[in-house]
């Protein structure tokens, strides 16, 4: 099988995996070497699939055979898919090759469990050790670990590679149990427990050297991140989010991927055929930027009594319709955090707000020329030269002005539209804020 | 009216308002051109007045950025600007985002960036040879950005592909770079690709294969690259093929009837369900131990915090609980009280892998609070929970000499009542061992500053040996 042939599998194979991110790596770059590569600051994205999801980084499996069988995945035992392999050699190439041409800005590699965890490890270090060493590479490198693999091989892919991270896949046991046999949850906690220690191990170090001797301690992965499938299982947004809040509370992981389930070719007995509407994928990435940037808990997002997130309209808009008391907010007075608090106001416009506001009182004209979209924020502030009559609009009726027209059911499953999808890129769905 | 003529960029422009404001010419007398020729009989500046005034740092960071637009209002819209903050009295109009000439300028600054980021990201070199003497790989690239800007971006090319030759040609401007410098060079018209780079190919089947049909999202896909990068882009002309063909494969893919979920088994989990007492076998102990649901604590904690040391050891050390840094290693005194220990176990002359070293709860307890967790005290229920974990260490261990560290290992071991500060020190509990010591917890000594504890806690220590 020659190369093109095995790209095409291998790259057909990693596809269902979201994550694309290349930014917050350290700051790096090849000026001292033989090599090419640079990394830190804000990721790029080189191009663009009709996806909508960005391509960063060349995404590959190193193989697609598997001795697991997790159903929702394209590449359990027991389906019919072409199998193929690349020699860590193969990879590396192309990473160079793609990169050279300013394709790619690195290298995101995961693989099939071959034989057993720590052999398929050892490969995929190969290939982050080669394009390190043997071409002094310095781009991005992101390596998808196997919760199963010894630590002291977890630990040698941390030291190749920019991130980490160790798919949970799904929200709770339960569901692993049905979907995903040979995975459980804890020991990916305890995976992740153990790299958020080297992660901070290493910082300290780094910090405590302030570059003045470049040796290999200190070198670490400076993140790590996970995914789970939205859909494939009954799971509720609760569910999702709490687990979201514990990876990020507790193993400090940079990002939560949310993967809306996909049909995919050779599907398992046990799946839904039906794909989940995309809006709630979208829907879960604005939960998690609100308990990640907007001071939000999970607990105020959903509850026992609601589950699930509103389709129809933006969870922060849901929250503040659950809690008109608070509002009208007068946004010259109001702090900060009630400020991320009105729907309509991203991070960065609260705090221009509160900037401008020590020389002059914001007026509507304001908000009009930072672009802040009036219509949705007009109901819940009170500024310079607007007050609202308390309570003026009533809820119901606010939330029709944003909820989507009721029209004819109709399960479009091939072209689910949404409005402003942001799941992938590298912004934010809510507004510009760092990640 | 004075005409300024600016053909050369930033630089330029700032030499001439500086002339301008300390004439204090304000912005509605000058005309800023191109190019000489519309005005012929103007009058002189008039003679400078005073110092030149001061402007912040930030003000020339954004003039520098902004110079490189494309439209000629640039310009007068920073003079306008520089006049407002100096001679107009508002220093403080940067922090104003709303005002109307700073808006104009922000989305001056914006587009630029959003062009260099495009250009970053959609520069695609073409392999055109590789140079005979140094063996380096020599690329070369056109592009089309919308503003001036190949001096601002031509620095990350050069960190980024320092390895490589590469020559980067825009309609205003070229850059390129051998391996010593980067020479900035004018602008050419158009340019053809230098001819077929092989890897294209496979480019392309990457792009095609990485794409999931099930998800369509063509407007998202178009904001992020907009059509007009499009033809600069060897992968661009696949995308129509790309959702014509999505539609069929997806369909293809659901053709199925739909199916309820079946329930499978799961060996780990259903071995969670035998939590009976200690087995003889050490492994098949500690796995039990890994598995205890005996009480909540296990559900936030990331797992069980297994004992260290050797099964026969003469000394056993029992702690509270593991901390935050256990938790996340799964290993027991390794964060900051553990590390207070080893020292004073070094001095106390006790060798650390000596001892086995366990905890009276076996899972760490805490409240989130923003960033941190924060270490909470076992309630009584958790420690009767675990006591039978650390009943059976002892058993199995027999140790000589035990060490019991604060008051939950004291009260869950030795007595319910215990009162670490009236009855620390040697214990009479010969069931449990021949020598049985209470002392404070290490995090004690961190928290304390009452002179003589530490003594005092090596003194305990010692009585152990």
């Amino acid at each position: 099988m020659n190369t093109q042939r095995k790209l095409e599998i291998l790259a057909d194979a990693a596809k269902y995996d979201a994550s694309c991110a290349s930014s917050g790596a350290q700051r790096r770059d090849s000026t001292s070497g033989t090599g090419v590569g640079s990394t830190g600051g804000a990721g790029i994205c080189h191009s663009y699939a009709p996806d909508g999801r960005c391509i960063s980084l060349l995404k590959v499996l190193l193989t697609n055979r598997c001795i697991y069988d997790c159903h929702y995945c394209i590449n359990r035992r027991s389906s019919n898919v072409q199998r193929a392999a690349f020699s860590a050699q193969e990879v590396v190439k192309l990473t160079l090759d793609f990169y050279k041409r300013n394709y790619i800005e690195g290298l995101f590699l995961s693989s099939g469990i071959i034989r057993n965890a720590d052999y398929t490890m050892e490969q995929v270090i190969e290939v982050a050790r080669s394009l390190r060493e043997d071409y002094d590479f310095h781009g991005y490198i992101h390596l998808k670990t196997i919760p199963e693999a010894s630590v002291e091989l977890i630990e040698k892919a941390g030291e190749f590679s920019d991130r980490i991270s160790i798919n949970i896949e799904l929200p709770d046991e339960e569901s692993l149990k049905t979907f995903a046999p040979e995975k459980n949850l804890p020991r990916t906690r305890k995976a992740m427990g153990k790299i958020r220690h080297k992660i901070e191990n290493a910082e300290e170090i780094r910090k405590e050297r302030k570059g003045r001797n470049k040796e290999k301690e200190g070198t670490f992965a400076t993140g790590q991140s996970t995914q789970v499938i939205v859909g494939a299982d009954d799971s509720t947004d609760q569910t999702f989010l709490r687990r979201s809040d514990d990876l990020y509370g507790n193993y400090k992981l940079r990002r939560v991927y949310y993967s809306a389930f996909s049909p995919i070719p050779e599907p398992s007995q046990i799946l839904p055929i039906k794909a989940p509407p995309l809006i709630r994928e979208h829907r879960l990435y604005q939960a998690d930027w609100l308990m990640r940037f907007y001071g939000f808990d999970a607990r105020e997002i959903v509850s026992d009594a609601q589950p699930n997130l509103d389709l129809d309209i933006d969870p922060k808009l849901s929250w503040a319709l659950r809690n008109r008391q608070i509002f009208p907010v007068d946004i010259n007075k109001a702090d900060l955090a009630l400020l991320y608090r009105v729907p309509g106001l991203g991070v960065r416009n609260a705090q221009r707000i509160v900037k401008i506001r020590r020389y002059s009182a914001v007026k509507l004209e304001d908000l009009i020329r930072l672009r802040v979209s009036v219509k949705k924020v007009l109901p819940f502030i009170i500024a310079a030269n607007h007050h609202p009559a308390k309570l003026e609009d009533a809820s119901e009726a606010i939330r029709a002005r944003f909820a989507p027209k009721p029209k004819q059911m109709e399960l479009n499953l091939f072209t689910p539209t949404v409005e402003n999808p942001a799941d992938h890129f590298t912004g934010s769905p809510l507004g510009k804020v760092m990640s | 009216m004075h005409t300024v003529i600016i053909e050369n960029g930033f630089d330029e422009w700032r030499e001439q308002a500086r002339k301008l404001l300390t004439s204090r010419v304000p912005p509605e007398e000058i005309l800023w051109e191109r190019e000489a020729g519309l005005f012929s009989d103007e009058p002189p500046l008039p003679p400078a007045q005073g110092e030149t005034p001061t402007v912040p740092k930030e003000f020339l960071k954004l003039a520098h950025t902004v110079a490189h637009h494309a439209s000629p209002s640039k310009w007068a819209l920073l003079y306008l600007v520089l006049w407002r903050l100096t001679h107009g009295g508002e220093r403080h109009l940067l922090k104003m985002a709303s005002d109307l000439d700073l808006v104009k300028l922000a989305e001056m600054r914006k587009a630029i960036q959003r062009d260099i980021h495009k250009m970053h990201a959609f520069v695609r070199f073409q392999k055109v040879g590789e140079d005979a003497e140094t063996g380096r790989e020599q690329f070369v690239s056109w592009f089309e950005p919308d503003h001036e800007i190949m001096p601002l971006t031509a620095g990350f090319f050069r960190k980024r592909f320092t390895g490589m030759d590469w020559s980067i040609f825009t309609p205003t401007g070229s850059a390129s770079w051998d391996g010593k410098e980067v020479r900035l060079g004018p602008g050419v018209e158009r340019m053809d690709a230098p001819g077929d780079d092989e890897l294209e190919n496979l480019w392309r089947s990457y792009y095609k294969s990485i794409f999931n049909p099930a998800r369509i999202k063509v407007k998202a896909m178009q904001a992020e690259m907009p059509k007009k990068y499009w033809k600069n882009l060897p992968e661009a002309d696949l995308i129509e093929e790309l959702i014509a063909e999505g539609k069929d494969r997806v369909s293809s893919m659901m053709e199925v009837e739909e199916r309820p979920a079946r329930l499978l088994n799961n060996a780990y989990l259903n071995r969670l369900g035998d939590l009976t007492a200690a087995q003889e076998n050490p492994q098949t102990f500690r796995e039990q131990m890994a598995c205890c649901r005996n009480c909540p604590l296990w559900e936030n904690a990331t797992g069980t915090v297994l004992p260290e040391g050797p099964e026969n050891a003469r000394i056993m050390v029992i702690g509270e609980q593991p901390g935050d840094q256990e938790d996340l290693t799964g290993r027991p005194f390794v964060g900051p009280a553990g590390k207070l220990l080893d020292r004073f176990l070094a001095q106390a002359g006790i060798d650390r892998k000596q001892v086995y070293l366990t905890n009276a709860v076996k899972h760490f307890k805490f409240k989130r609070q923003g960033k941190l967790r924060l270490h909470q005290n076992p309630s009584v229920g958790e420690m009767k929970a675990c006591r039978p974990w650390v009943m059976s260490e002892i058993l199995r261990v027999q140790p000589k000499v035990i060490i019991t560290l604060g008051a939950t290992a004291a009260k869950s071991i030795i007595d319910p009542a215990f009162k670490i500060t009236q009855q620390r020190g040697l214990i009479d509990r010969p069931d449990l061992a021949p020598k049985v010591v209470a002392t404070v917890h290490p995090s004690y000594l961190l928290r304390s500053d009452i002179p003589g504890e530490e003594e005092r806690f090596l003194a305990d220590l010692m009585l152990a040996r």
